[in-house]
């Protein structure tokens, strides 16, 4: 008898089938009450640090290289006060096969997939990673299929996301394509189903362990050409996984002294499952429709517990506007001599604003860049916006209204990196811990799984528990 | 007179998968207004007109069913129109930088 599709039955068969796409029992990391032990997961699933240098040598992955960007850091020293303004580096991660960072994770998952005897993988995104899966793919003689969420309902796409639909199917992936809503997960958990093909999901151990070669590397590289360690790191957040792998790989290079800054761009206002808002954003990745939610809530993704965990790490978090991503992203090119981004560039909008707080002979490093090709460019990218309405200008970017401007700052010293309250998402953190598992009382050990999550002290956490009625032993 | 497609041709397919009406609760108004749609591509198995259904094998061997939108389906995307706000932010970018030695 045929199986029944349907939006529901098949969400009812979810955790089978993710015990079928991944062989990897979740239920054993998990504690009595509302945690599980992230630590013995990540370890028991993950891959050495030798090891996974090794497969993603072999894969056209790693050892990129950490230039330093001399003329933004003489444009950043420009609006510093006197003795501030740290020298900018990045990490130019477009040298990784398929262009970007993400090739990282996918060398990581595509490998595992292989090993565990798997005939192809599945991935639900419609950014860089499903490039980085669909060559990793090619590479290691699996089958992929790539979802996407693509169009709006008059079949209207991003023309980023048109960019990653052709260079998947460059690299011999099955593209399938939606409009836009939540329900792709019910369609990604029907093709896992009806091929058994292995869940290369962003969010797995072996995903984000990948990225921990990229924190790894860039402390050698700054401790070999700088004799030094870097002082901060910015990372570009979305859902978590980029600072979530490359805080941890830094922490294994044995740098105890990095301060590791999240940053997103703000597109407060635009509802994410919104047909309408799809394509009023000018960014379709690195922003705080996907980073909020994820860092509040990490347990919301494609698989049933998130290796990506943000609050973890994170020492500050910042956001930036996007007509300041895309100004930066001109400088980039016409300062440097680098075309890359534009979402990649987020964090690169950040550091130039967070340099200029800091000493002249600190070090910055913006941990990413990602390729540019037709759609993904800053000119397709403002076509764009101006076709669906949005109004471009120069002006004071602060202004900028997410969905129907963009601004362009009127000059540098306009970019700057908000601040966004950590406690506040924390708290969040909290209330959706109470929500989300209707928790009436906390036991001991739920009580030091969120303190751990959240790296905050046992009275906050209580707090805030009782703030909700949760009885505290 | 040919029809749209021929069998064996290389083509784009549309379906429903959820209709309007029967969309995740969680999903907004404006979304809910609208049926979930899918498209896949793959080679046909059988000649079909625009409108009528047809089943294709992708290119990892899945057999889907959806009406043809279109044949030989390439990409639009391109760099967009030229855009004088990034010529000014680069003219400024060398001026603070260069004095206009550019």
């Amino acid at each position: 008898m045929a199986k029944d599709m349907s939006y529901e039955a098949v969400n009812a068969r979810k955790n089978d089938i993710m015990r079928d796409a991944m062989r990897l029992d979740y239920d054993d990391f998990e504690y009595e009450g509302i945690g599980f032990d992230y630590e013995r997961m990540m370890e028991e699933t993950g891959y050495s640090m030798e090891e996974m240098q090794k497969i993603q040598a072999d894969n056209g992955v790693g050892n990129t290289p950490l230039l330093e960007m001399r003329n933004l850091t003489a444009l950043a020293r420009k609006y510093a006060p006197e003795g501030k303004g740290a020298r900018i580096f990045i990490k130019d991660e477009a040298c990784n096969a398929s262009g970007s960072f993400k090739a990282r994770r996918a060398a990581i998952s595509v490998h595992h997939a292989k090993r565990l005897g798997y005939k192809g993988v599945i991935s639900a995104t419609s950014g860089n990673y499903g490039a980085a899966v669909a060559a990793q793919a090619a590479m290691n003689g699996l089958k992929c299929i790539v979802v996407q969420e693509c169009y709006d309902d008059e079949k209207k796409g991003q023309p980023e996301i048109l960019e990653k639909q052709r260079i998947c199917e460059a690299y011999g992936a099955e593209v399938v394509q939606l409009t836009v809503g939540p329900e792709l997960f019910t369609t990604f958990l029907g093709l896992l189903e009806e091929t058994g093909y292995f869940n290369a999901s962003l969010y797995t151990p072996f995903g984000i362990a990948g990225v921990e070669t990229l924190g790894y590397e860039l402390v050698m590289q700054c401790r070999e050409r700088l004799g030094r360690e870097p002082d901060v790191v910015v990372c570009t957040n979305a859902g978590g996984g980029n600072l979530t792998g490359t805080a941890r790989g830094i922490q294994k290079a044995g740098a105890k002294n990095v301060e590791i800054v999240g940053a997103s761009i703000d597109l407060k206002g635009l509802h994410m499952a919104s047909d309408h808002d799809f394509n009023r954003k000018s960014c379709t990745t690195g922003h705080t429709g996907f980073a909020i939610p994820f860092i509040t809530w990490p347990d919301r993704s494609d698989c049933p517990r998130n290796a990506a965990r943000t609050l973890r790490y994170m020492d500050r978090y910042v956001t930036v506007k996007q007509g300041e991503v895309f100004y930066i992203t001109q400088a980039l090119a016409i300062l440097e001599g680098y075309e890359r981004g534009p979402a990649g560039n987020t964090s690169l909008t950040a550091a130039f604003a967070l340099a200029q707080e800091m000493d002249r002979d600190q070090v910055i490093i913006v941990q990413e860049t990602e390729y540019t090709g037709a759609g993904k460019h800053t000119m397709p990218q403002l076509t764009f916006a101006k076709q669906n309405g949005i109004k471009v200008s120069f002006g004071n970017p602060d202004e900028e209204v997410p969905g129907e401007t963009l601004i362009f700052p009127e000059e540098p010293s306009m970019i700057r990196a908000r601040e966004y309250d950590l406690a506040k998402a924390k708290r969040s953190y909290i209330h959706n811990c109470v929500k989300n598992y209707k928790m009436k009382n906390a036991a001991e050990e739920d009580i030091r799984y969120i303190m751990e999550e959240i790296r905050e002290e046992r009275e906050f956490v209580a707090c805030e528990l009782k703030k909700y009625g949760v009885k505290v032993d | 007179m040919d029809p749209f497609v021929k069998k064996g041709d290389w083509i784009q397919i549309e379906d429903v998968v959820l209709p309007a009406g029967k969309r995740a609760p969680q999903v907004p108004e404006d979304t809910q207004k609208c049926d979930l749609k899918m498209w896949v591509k793959g080679e046909a198995l059988s000649d079909a007109e625009e409108g009528e259904l047809v089943k294709i094998r992708t290119t990892t061997g899945r057999i889907e069913k959806g009406c043809p939108t279109a044949v030989n389906p390439g990409y639009i995307h391109d760099y967009g129109e030229f855009q004088p706000e990034l010529l000014k932010i680069e003219h400024q970018l060398k001026q603070i930088l260069f004095g206009g030695e550019s």
